[in-house]
């Protein structure tokens, strides 16, 4: 008989371990799913872990690296804190899209002039674009006690379609044939975002993810907020009694989560990415989710989950261009892993028993 | 714009159409949430039934073969879910978001050899003297069996949890599991076979959109049904009747945005897409703003995690 027996606090040594332990269960039932699609799967394991960063090509492969992940750690750690307050914000690839599209229009529209102000202010409108789109779930739910699960996820498909209509309509480059699709903002010199140390794929993005994390951090770990936020998100009664708004928590923590995701998908817009198309969003405002559990909901721990999950995207590609391994298999692989992640929480928060309880 | 192309008869037989992957995953939903479980992996389950049934469907020949495969597909991915939050006692919004990733991910990997090929067709079954009726025959009495099935459906989760005893012992745990653990009855028993009861019904309604609704494979083909269902069992208060009536509302809604859509209406083809998902917003935040009602309509223990020992 096996029981599980709650353990008084969390511990500590489990929680660091579990992540690097998920990790390698996932690589063991990653090579098992391999192996049944018929692909070596010690080599596809090997090509999605290990080449990117010691292979042959490891030089073209460790630039992406800081480009993938940066979105990755800039969106995971707005969520993160909404998630210790058990503010549950899944919209934020909606943000992501909203604030590309505000920041990228305000960028055209000072099309064609030069300026030092105007990618600052580009900047600062895709932290408002995202900002303002989570403010809807937000404040419905302050105002109407609605769920904000539901609303953020819905919006995202809202957010889908006016990047649609935005890219056959209103940004699309008058110069550009009738092809759908805006100008392109990386190649215009004032909003571009480049690489800053050429090698290392880091742009402006790389510099707001690393600041997010340090800010998170402080907020965290010694601004009584942070305090707030992890007690709401443990204790909500306790917290209503010590004299926690947790109105103000959930405008606070959907507003920073979706200025962070909005900045992330205006660096993706105006670097890597380049222009607002149809197919603009890549599904990191998903996958961040995935990153904000790896990393525990720590500063610290998303900053190492983002560039993990950035090496798996990175691996992925490789594999799928190397050994014809389906792109779609990158997908399953993290959902994997968010599996066996939080089965194996349980041994962080519990004891595990062995025999019949006793009577007390 | 030529609104007279849109003909009755041929727009209320498309809304039940339209309906019935919503409803058959909203129902399943709707049992589930009763038995104070949150699993918000319905879209996971979905797609994971749409290519289930999808393929095992075009491999054998046989669509009823497809929906049974869709139906177990679904339950056994919810099983996952199930024992991860039931035994694992994981944090049920994490574990359902993770389904719902996995799912999206691993029909898609299934999905690659399907792409682009036409499922069996699906019988329409025809009742006599009623499928001939004017009018009326066309609108309700011409459709495919899962159609009846939904709606048997309805009405047999909305008997069940009001008449039986296994409905009242379903809702006791829903309501006060540490109550129902007192009583004897298994909280966790009950729980997994409720969720796996719920993946079926997603798996289901995948599979109605894979093979019956489209019909063929296109990678994440759901586009967010599964969280419409989500948002229906809200708007429903958690009865089967109203579940009915949010579901057809929403087909309502998809059918006639189409339909406008078709008849060249003056509004942008991407305004009319996105028209289905803000009114299920509007709607839930109607049915969340009346004070107290969609409170006191929750099941009390829904989301919480049961641990026998505290």
């Amino acid at each position: 008989m096996i029981r599980l027996e709650r353990r008084p606090a969390p511990s500590r040594l489990w929680a660091a371990l579990t992540p690097a332990l998920a990790v390698f269960a996932t690589m063991i039932a990653g090579g098992l799913m391999f192996a049944l699609l018929g692909k070596p799967p010690v080599e596809a394991i090997r090509t999605i872990f290990w080449d990117p960063l010691f292979g042959e090509f490891a030089f073209y492969y460790r630039g992406q690296l800081l480009v993938k992940a940066a979105p990755l750690v800039l969106i995971a750690i707005g969520l993160s804190i909404g998630f210790r307050a058990g503010i549950w914000n899944i919209g934020a690839e909606g943000q992501y899209i909203i604030g590309a599209i505000l920041g990228g229009g305000v960028g055209l529209a000072f099309y064609p002039m030069t300026g030092w102000y105007i990618f600052p202010l580009v900047v600062l409108f895709g932290a408002i674009g995202g900002w303002a789109w989570a403010m809807i779930p937000a404040l419905l739910r302050v105002k109407f006690n609605t769920n904000e699960i539901l609303v953020s996820l819905l919006l995202v498909y809202v957010a889908e379609q006016i990047l649609a209509s935005m890219s056959l309509g209103l940004l699309r480059n008058p110069d550009g044939n009738g092809f759908p699709g805006s100008r392109n903002l990386s190649a215009y010199e004032a909003t571009a975002n480049p690489e800053l140390i050429a090698g290392t794929g880091a742009h402006w993005g790389v510099v707001a993810a690393t600041i997010a994390v340090i800010f998170a951090y402080i907020l965290m770990t010694r601004h009584v907020l942070g305090f707030q936020i992890k007690v709401s998100g443990e204790a909500p009664r306790a917290a209503r009694f010590s004299g926690v708004n947790p109105d103000r928590l959930v405008i606070f923590c959907l507003g920073i989560s979706g200025a962070l995701a909005g900045l992330a998908g205006l660096f993706e817009l105006t670097g890597p990415a380049g222009q607002i198309s149809i197919d603009f969003n890549q599904g990191y405002g998903f996958t961040a989710i995935i990153v904000a559990f790896l990393g525990r909901l720590h500063p610290v721990g998303i900053l190492l989950a983002g560039l993990l999950i950035a090496l798996t995207y990175i691996g992925g590609e490789a594999a799928q261009t190397n050994l014809g391994l389906p792109s779609a298999s990158i997908d399953a692989f993290q959902g994997m892993l968010l599996f066996f992640l939080l089965a194996m929480d349980t041994l962080s928060n519990f004891r595990i028993r062995f025999g019949r309880a006793k009577v007390a | 714009m030529d609104l007279s192309s849109i003909n009755p008869v041929l727009l209320v037989a498309s809304i039940m159409v339209a309906s019935t992957p919503v409803l058959l995953a909203a129902l399943g939903e709707l049992v589930v949430e009763k038995s104070g479980v949150l699993n918000l992996g319905v879209e996971g389950m979905m797609i994971t039934g749409a290519i289930c049934g999808f393929a095992i469907a075009v491999n054998t020949g046989s669509p009823f073969l497809g929906f049974v495969a869709a139906a177990v597909g679904g339950a056994i991915l919810s099983l996952i879910f199930g024992i991860l939050t039931q035994s694992l006692l994981s944090n049920q919004v994490a574990t359902g978001l993770a389904l719902t990733l996995f799912g999206l991910g691993f029909s898609a990997l299934v999905g690659q050899s399907y792409v682009g090929i036409r499922p069996p067709a699906t019988a329409r079954l025809d009742i006599p003297v009623l499928s001939d009726l004017p009018v009326v025959g066309g609108m309700f009495f011409n459709h495919d069996i899962m159609v009846y099935v939904s709606l048997a459906l309805v009405i047999a989760v909305w008997a069940v949890l009001k008449f039986t005893r296994v409905g009242l012992i379903l809702r006791a745990v829903g309501e006060n599991h540490d109550a129902a653990h007192a009583l004897g009855y298994k909280v966790v028993r009950v729980r997994l076979c409720a969720i796996m009861f719920g993946g079926a019904c997603a798996g289901l309604g995948g599979a109605y959109l894979s093979l019956i609704r489209v019909p063929q494979w296109t990678e994440g083909m759901t586009a967010g049904a599964g969280w419409i269902a989500l948002a229906i069992v809200v708007f429903g208060s958690w009865r089967a009747p109203r579940v009915l009536l949010g579901a057809y509302l929403f087909g309502g809604v998809t059918v006639l945005q189409l339909n406008l859509q078709a008849a060249g209406l003056a509004i942008p083809v991407e305004y009319l897409s996105m028209s289905p998902y803000l009114i299920t917003i509007a709607v839930l935040v109607v049915m969340s703003a009346s004070k107290g009602r969609v409170r006191a309509a929750a099941p009390a223990c829904l989301g919480r995690i049961f641990h026998a020992s505290t």
